[in-house]
């Protein structure tokens, strides 16, 4: 079968599974889109209003579902929008496929329209990236970028394909069969003396603690890391990317860890004898101060990434390697332990901690991000999946939104991406249609990327967008607040009618400013078919704790105040 | 002739597909890492589609093996190995181009020349050229008898080395090779020959 490079290029995303990319067409890229009517029936191609946007779709869509994200855009601007898309997938080990135009091989180096060196702008956010210079490898290239997506440590792969390649004719060969390649092998099991010295390190341990991250999720883990946490009485503290690893009403799960986390979760990885680090990578949102961090505790790191061991902390026990594939040849011989008097001090501590919880003030005339949250929450059966954006609302989300399910919770964690939280719900919409989706962002990072309100209008998507608006970018203006004498520099945000613009792109929507509006505004929400926006009109000035300063000792933490405290 | 490592220094070798734009990851993955290189060497090795290379660092083994663990992430590398305490031999050419106008500075240069394996490979009425190559603190304690000379210009190919013995990392397949292989036996089976 002769074939075009885009066409080859098509056939290659469908034998990938692919059914859905999300793109802006321009010249380089133009013999692709025309290739794609071909394959419309198959292949759904959504148009978003900024490259960004395909970018972020294309996370959520891989967070959502697990499976490769692919987005598709123009050379030179085209192609340097994905830039902070890609970045963060990377961050958050996010396995998407980006094609990219580039401008035809022989005016390649001569500052031609619309040139940018692509691959060597993405090299440093890319987990591996390709300019084809030969058709007759396009379909190979495509295979392997999947593979590379996908396989041990997900990322981003980008494909730069310059147009006389989409142009030129070729006979279509797909290589059947695995992808191997020298040299990249990520690593899959643990050695038995690595097996031997965990199990010892548990064994000994009278206060243990699992810390949960998102690599559980990636490995698929889930089910060996709660029988390590139920067969050893081991409770477990959460990553922000780590929410949905194991149901939050657990009995073992003891929350969130790191800078907005449970004080008991901090507390108690500061008085632990044993940290036991699944699928996480000790970023310094999560330790604080490392001088300090956990500094009586021994630690077994696993992680599927060797150059994260020992990257930030030092593993007595580091193993590389599947996650599941490890527990399972730790699990058959761990054997049952108890840990009363340590899950008992824990529970003090949680105690405390439900004293101070805003819930359980009262808060007459104001409406708080953490109850708007919470009664989002309460009011979708803690079942929905949540996008959120980044900054306080996005604290709040984490530790007033339990996820019972894995990949639920879907959030620019490593990389704090602003403008992320809208289009991810709009891919994670096409990747889960019978899903429930929210999309909780501020009003500050909303306004990043609201001109997708006219994709999910054009594609009908089923996404409830809660605006939390306090007119500031709030946690910059925490952060003025607690280290900058409440100089307020640039924080301030003169917002446009939300619901006016919603009214513009033709989107349903309710203001609610008071908390018994809120019940009637979810339920409206809920009620369409196509995207709706709710905007939630909170107190200004709102902090969220607990909070550890940047730098500041894990244990150090500004605690919620009590009742009448504030 | 010493042939154990400098003290504070360690050596990862690293072998590499000779594709586009590898060196550029590699150098792209050093600054982005903040990794601090003494010297990098890169050549061909014995298979054309495979470069071979040597990173010095002045910094203990872990610090090396954290460089190594990153090398290896790289899609193009092939394999990495930390020569630290394993026994090797090591090599550093240096070209000097010293001062050689007077007959003072020629017998002192042939003089000391003779008591290193340095050769003397370009004479002119002002200037020579000497060739050196040995260990790079063998190289450093020429390049100080010379110094007095009068150093006029000087270039240095950083250190490589190789562990003794059996050979340590290699490979008989590279990504191209396996990709024309599983194309040319997708081909087969469709009854296509390419």
């Amino acid at each position: 079968m002769r074939l075009t490079g885009s066409e080859i290029i098509m056939e290659c995303l469908l034998r990938e599974g692919v059914h859905v990319m999300f793109g802006y067409p321009g010249g380089a890229i133009l013999p692709t889109y025309d290739a794609m009517a071909k394959y419309d029936d198959r292949l759904h191609h959504v148009l978003v209003r900024h490259e960004q946007g395909a970018s972020h779709m294309a996370d959520g869509y891989a967070r959502a579902t697990g499976e490769v994200g692919v987005c598709i855009a123009t050379s030179g601007p085209g192609a340097t929008n994905l830039v902070t898309g890609l970045a963060t997938a990377m961050m958050d080990s996010s396995p998407i496929v980006a094609i990219t135009g580039q401008v035809p091989i022989p005016a390649i180096g001569s500052d031609a329209f619309q040139e940018t060196d692509v691959t060597g702008v993405t090299l440093p956010i890319t987990k591996h990236n390709y300019l084809v210079t030969d058709v007759d490898e396009l379909a190979y290239t495509m295979k392997e970028a999947f593979h590379i997506a996908r396989s041990g440590r997900p990322g981003p792969v980008l494909v730069d394909v310059p147009k006389d390649i989409q142009n030129a004719v070729t006979e279509f060969i797909y290589p059947e069969g695995p992808i191997i390649l020298p040299g990249y092998d990520p690593p899959a099991s643990a050695d038995k003396y690595e097996i031997d010295a965990a199990l010892r390190l548990i064994d000994r341990a009278e206060r243990p603690i699992i810390l949960a991250g998102h690599g559980i999720m990636m490995s698929g883990a889930m089910q060996e890391v709660r029988e390590l946490a139920e067969r050893a009485q081991i409770p477990v503290a959460l990553t922000l990317l780590g929410k949905g690893a194991l149901p939050e009403d657990h009995p073992l799960v003891i929350g969130m860890m790191g800078m907005h986390g449970e004080a008991s979760s901090n507390l108690a990885i500061q008085e632990a004898d044993l940290l036991i680090a699944l699928g996480m990578r000790f970023d310094d949102r999560v330790t604080g101060n490392l001088k300090t961090y956990a500094v009586n505790a021994r630690k077994i790191h696993i992680d599927i990434d060797r150059s994260e061991i020992n990257k930030n902390v030092r593993a007595d026990v580091g193993i590389a390697g599947d996650l599941k594939t490890v527990l399972n040849q730790l699990l058959p011989k761990l054997e049952s332990k108890s840990h009363h008097d340590w899950i008992h001090q824990i529970r003090d501590w949680l105690e405390d901690s439900s004293e101070r919880d805003i819930l359980n003030h009262e808060t007459p005339g104001v409406l708080l991000t953490a109850q708007v949250i919470n009664d989002i929450w309460r009011l979708t059966g803690g079942d929905a999946i949540t996008v959120t954006d980044v900054g306080q609302h996005q604290m709040l989300e984490a530790q007033y939104y339990p996820h019972q399910r894995p990949s639920t919770l879907l959030t620019s964690g490593g990389l704090g991406t602003m403008g992320f939280g809208f289009p991810a719900a709009i891919g994670a919409k096409f990747g889960m249609p019978d899903e429930e989706i929210w999309a909780i962002v501020g009003d500050g990072g909303f306004q990043m990327t609201l001109c997708e309100l006219a994709t999910a209008r054009q594609e009908n998507v089923n996404v409830n967008i809660a605006i939390i608006n306090n007119h500031f970018l709030g946690m910059v203006r925490q952060w003025q607040e607690l280290f900058f004498e409440k100089r307020y520099q640039a924080t301030p945000m003169v917002n446009p009618d939300f619901c006016k613009l919603a009214d513009a792109y033709d989107i349903p929507n309710r203001r609610v400013t008071q908390r018994d509006e809120i019940e009637d505004a979810v339920a409206f929400a809920r009620s369409i078919d196509g995207p709706t926006l709710i905007e939630f009109v909170v107190e200004k000035e709102e902090m969220v704790y607990p909070m550890v300063p940047a730098g500041a000792d894990l244990h150090d933490m500004k605690r919620r105040p009590k009742p009448g405290e504030q | 002739m010493a042939q154990q490592a400098t003290a504070n220094k360690v050596t990862v070798v690293a072998l590499v597909e000779n594709e586009p734009g590898v060196l550029n990851r590699i150098a792209s993955l050093f600054r982005r890492r903040a990794f601090n290189i003494d010297s990098l060497t890169v050549g061909r090795t014995h298979k054309p589609d495979i470069s071979r290379m040597t990173i010095r660092v002045d910094a203990g083994p872990e610090y090396a093996r954290k460089i190594a663990n990153n090398l290896q992430k790289l899609v193009n590398v092939i394999d990495v190995r930390v020569i630290d305490n394993e026994p090797h031999i090591e090599r550093d050419l240096a070209l000097i181009k010293v001062r050689n106008d007077d007959a003072h500075s020629r017998n002192t240069l042939t003089e000391i020349c003779d008591r290193y394996p340095a050769r003397i490979v370009d004479v002119g009425p002002h200037v020579a050229i000497i060739e050196m190559v040995g260990t790079e603190t063998f190289v450093e304690k020429f390049i100080d008898e010379v110094r007095p000379i009068g150093i006029v210009e000087m270039i240095r190919t950083g250190v490589v080395s190789m562990g003794r013995g059996t050979r340590i990392h290699d490979t008989s397949v590279t990504r191209r090779g396996l990709a024309r292989a599983t194309l040319q036996a997708s081909a087969a089976r469709n009854g296509r020959i390419v």
